[in-house]
């Protein structure tokens, strides 16, 4: 035995031993319901929990804004049903003000943090990242579930949160202070603040411990073969988002540490030259900044906004090109555009910010990168274009999804170009012109992404298909009322009619726009009905949906689709396959596609 | 089991050391968002200084020397010397907690020199910078207490070096990380 062999002669007995039984792999341990559906270590059982967990997440956030619809709808009736259902928050069938504050407040964070990270980067990332690259599972299966139980956690606080006495936080879901730093200047500033603080610290540890394992994974564990350049892009796009959550929540969270302590023990960081209507006292805190507050949170905020949207784009570039029968176009330039957008997210978060005080020198600079980014997003926009343009487009729902993402992202994208000029956000900033615009280019187009990834990953979740006609009504109505809410909003926003108010019957210049807010109410209702429809939908094809009969019913290049039909851990029975190509090699040589295990022949056409 | 799992993938670095530098990324950034704050606030008006107490460069050694230790237990637990590894590391880990108490003795003599809580100014950033990284040592103190009973448990031998490795490194990166505040607060007082 050579010395080598001898010090290292652990690791390497580990290896052995595991060669040996690689028949076995799928189910070589004993699993219980424990460690196989509550604390599994498999990547895709995690997944599937962030999926439900998310799932839950978006009913309950998609409901605060139904009923805050209701009430911007008709301002002026009464809903006794809503006083039964929630006590003195609607006393008199009446959504309260306070509570109002909390139902938007709730719906911002539950949306962008719970759905829209934890549900979509969580699921996808867990889902797709060793089933993509070739690997048995992630870097740290056990970091892996401990993500997913600190966001588990993190949900049951925030779930709390909404039962205390004086209820959930209720500062927007930026929480600025000094409001979010003073229990007394509103019911929502005191327990629900705390629980709200607490909740996302454990919400940062847990994205920062999967961001740490994405990042691990695919940098070191992709099987033989998979150079960077043949990752699907994914992977490539799951990369990024994991990069922007490990380098900006870390701000994130040393910005709730000062506010912490500014609510508890009595520091100013944020506070300064106060005096408070509530208590009518003035308060003795001095030499603080709330600004500075503001540059922490949106130091995170804004790569948040992309940490939301970049899986989307990068599965909706996968179902695109394996729908349309045709390569990706401009994969490199897919890869460098990720990689510009992820390297602008951290330079633009002041145009958040321009209305704040902030030196309108400086706040020109933040004018030319923003505005930058519509380059990168134009050349995505472009490939995508591209890669549809001729091709043999199957309408998949997966696919329907993907294209509603474009045409989303588009449609908001446009109006970010207004809203990046510091010059123009003095008359739009906090109007409902803010709202469409976040609303279609970050909120609607990543659900859609998301919805594109699960009807089209589903039949490798669960071994069945989703019902496609139940997946019909869900797109086309989701498409079009998206649309109706958001569209009408542009132009309440242009008019000046500002985001945040209960009511607005009462205000002569926005009054006009009432039969507007009911017409955009009743959208948002039936809307989240065809939701529902959708959750119907994924819990009935679980069960009975049609079966998957072929591993590729797609027939699509990348290499989950090489696993059995119902994959146990580890994923691969026997060796994990070897990759000879990039992904996107469709209707090639007059092939319909060509799986990236398939070595290249000598007669093949270079791409 | 799943170690099986991840082992026998190919792997040019080790996954978990990695992850380690992925996550010391993840702490800087933390500790940058918190400093640059430091530096906003400073050049607003109010702001209010302190008085650097001497026991931080007594800490300041203590910690260096720990960084010392932990790096010849790693040494012996190469060459397989397996009493000179114990010994090493149960003086870091000693070392670390001489450290947190020192910090805390400093705490104490910056309150009672009448800069507590209240306010914004060096001092608060102070308690809380440097209590965080205080956080991030005994977290590491945690780690070579395990690691301690592990190197005396009998009955589990382990000649895999990557765990030692990673804790040396994560060792000297909270060493690095108070050398600079260390430095930060002495510039930017």
């Amino acid at each position: 035995m050579s010395n080598e062999a001898t010090l290292y002669g652990h690791s390497e007995v580990v290896t052995t031993h595991d060669v040996h039984h690689d028949e076995h792999h799928g189910h070589h341990h004993k699993e219980t319901f424990i460690t196989k559906y509550v604390f599994s270590q498999d990547h895709k059982m995690i997944a599937k929990q962030f999926l439900l967990t998310g799932i839950i997440w978006a009913i309950i956030g998609g409901l605060f804004s139904v009923l805050f619809r209701l009430q911007l709808g008709y301002p002026d009736q009464t809903f006794p049903i809503l006083e039964e259902l929630l006590g003195k928050w609607a006393a008199g069938g009446k959504i309260q003000p306070e509570f109002y504050y909390a139902l938007v407040t709730m719906h911002g964070t539950v949306l962008v943090f719970f759905v829209l990270t934890a549900g979509l980067s969580g699921t996808f990332a867990n889902f797709l990242i060793p089933l993509q690259i070739g690997a048995r599972d992630m870097a740290s299966p056990f970091m892996n579930m401990l993500s997913y139980w600190f966001f588990f956690l993190a949900s049951i606080i925030m779930v709390s949160s909404l039962f205390v006495q004086t209820g959930p936080a209720s500062g927007g879901w930026t929480s600025y202070p000094p409001l979010s730093a003073l229990g007394d200047a509103s019911e929502g500033s005191k327990a629900g603040m705390d629980l709200w603080l607490v909740a996302m610290a454990m919400f940062v540890v847990s994205t920062l411990l999967g961001g740490l394992n994405y990042v691990s994974t695919i940098l070191n564990m992709r099987t033989k073969g998979m150079s960077m350049t043949r990752l699907p892009l994914t992977i490539w796009a799951l990369f990024f988002t994991a990069v922007l959550g490990i380098l900006s929540f870390p701000v994130l969270f040393s910005g709730f540490i000062l506010l912490l302590f500014d609510r508890h023990a009595g520091t100013s960081f944020y506070l300064s030259d106060i005096f408070l209507a509530s208590t009518q006292k003035a308060l003795p805190n001095e030499g603080g900044s709330a600004i500075l507050y503001q540059h922490l949170f949106w130091f995170l905020g804004h790569p948040e906004v992309y940490i939301i949207l970049l899986p989307a784009m990068g599965m909706a570039s996968e179902i695109l090109s394996t729908n349309s029968r045709k390569p990706i176009f401009g994969y490199m330039a897919m890869i460098a555009s990720l990689f510009a957008i992820t390297v602008l997210a951290f330079l633009v978060w002041a145009h958040h910010m321009f209305v704040t005080g902030l030196n309108p020198f400086l706040g020109s600079f933040f004018v030319l990168l923003t505005l930058l980014i519509a380059v990168p997003s134009a050349i995505k926009v472009f490939n995508w274009l591209t890669t549809i343009w001729r091709g043999n487009l199957r309408f998949t729902p997966g696919m329907l999804f993907a294209l509603g993402f474009v045409s989303l992202f588009i449609s908001g994208g446009l109006t970010g170009i207004f809203l990046g000029n510091s010059t123009l956000d003095i008359h739009l900033h906090d109007t409902y012109f803010v709202v469409a615009h976040f609303h279609i280019v970050m909120g609607v187009a990543s659900f859609f992404g998301m919805f594109a990834g699960i009807y089209h990953w589903f039949p490798k979740m669960y071994g069945r298909y989703l019902n496609n006609t139940l997946a019909f009504i869900h797109f086309w109505i989701t498409l079009v009322g998206a649309y109706l809410i958001f569209w009408p909003m542009h132009y309440e926003g242009l008019a000046g009619m500002p985001r945040r108010y209960l009511d607005f019957s009462g205000w002569a210049s926005f009054n006009q726009f009432g039969g507007l807010n009911r017409f955009i109410s009743i959208v948002t209702m039936i809307v989240f009905a065809v939701q529902l429809l959708f959750v119907f939908n994924f819990f009935y094809s679980m069960f009975k949906g049609r079966r998957v009969t072929s591993q590729n019913p797609w027939g699509s290049n990348t290499l989950e689709w090489t696993t059995q039909i119902n994959p146990g851990h580890g994923n691969w029975e026997g060796e994990i396959p070897e990759v000879h190509r990039w992904a996107y090699d469709y209707g090639k040589d007059g092939r319909d596609f060509i799986s990236q295990t398939e070595p290249v022949g000598a007669d093949e056409s270079k791409h | 089991m799943s170690r099986d799992i991840v082992m026998d993938q190919r792997k040019r670095i080790h996954p978990t050391k990695f992850t380690l530098w992925v996550a010391i990324g993840s702490i800087i950034m933390m500790f940058a968002g918190l400093t640059s704050a430091y530096i906003v606030k400073r050049s607003q008006p109010n702001w209010s200084t302190f008085e650097m107490p001497v026991i931080f460069w007594y800490s300041t050694g203590v910690i260096l020397s720990s960084s010392l230790t932990i790096q010849m237990s790693l040494r012996a637990f190469k060459q397989r010397e397996r009493v000179k590894y114990r010994t090493f590391i149960t003086v870091t880990a000693l070392l670390g907690m001489a450290f947190v108490i020192m910090q805390w003795i400093g705490f104490s003599q910056i309150w009672q020199s009448g800069v507590t809580f209240a306010g914004a100014g060096g001092g608060q950033f102070l308690y809380i910078i440097a209590g965080l990284h205080a956080f991030h040592v005994i977290g590491g103190i945690i780690a070579l207490i395990i690691m301690f009973f592990n190197a005396f448990s009998t009955r589990f031998r382990n000649y895999n070096a990557v765990p030692v490795e990673v804790m040396s490194t994560y060792w000297h990166f909270v060493d690095a990380l108070w050398i600079y505040l260390l430095v930060f607060f002495m510039l930017l007082q």
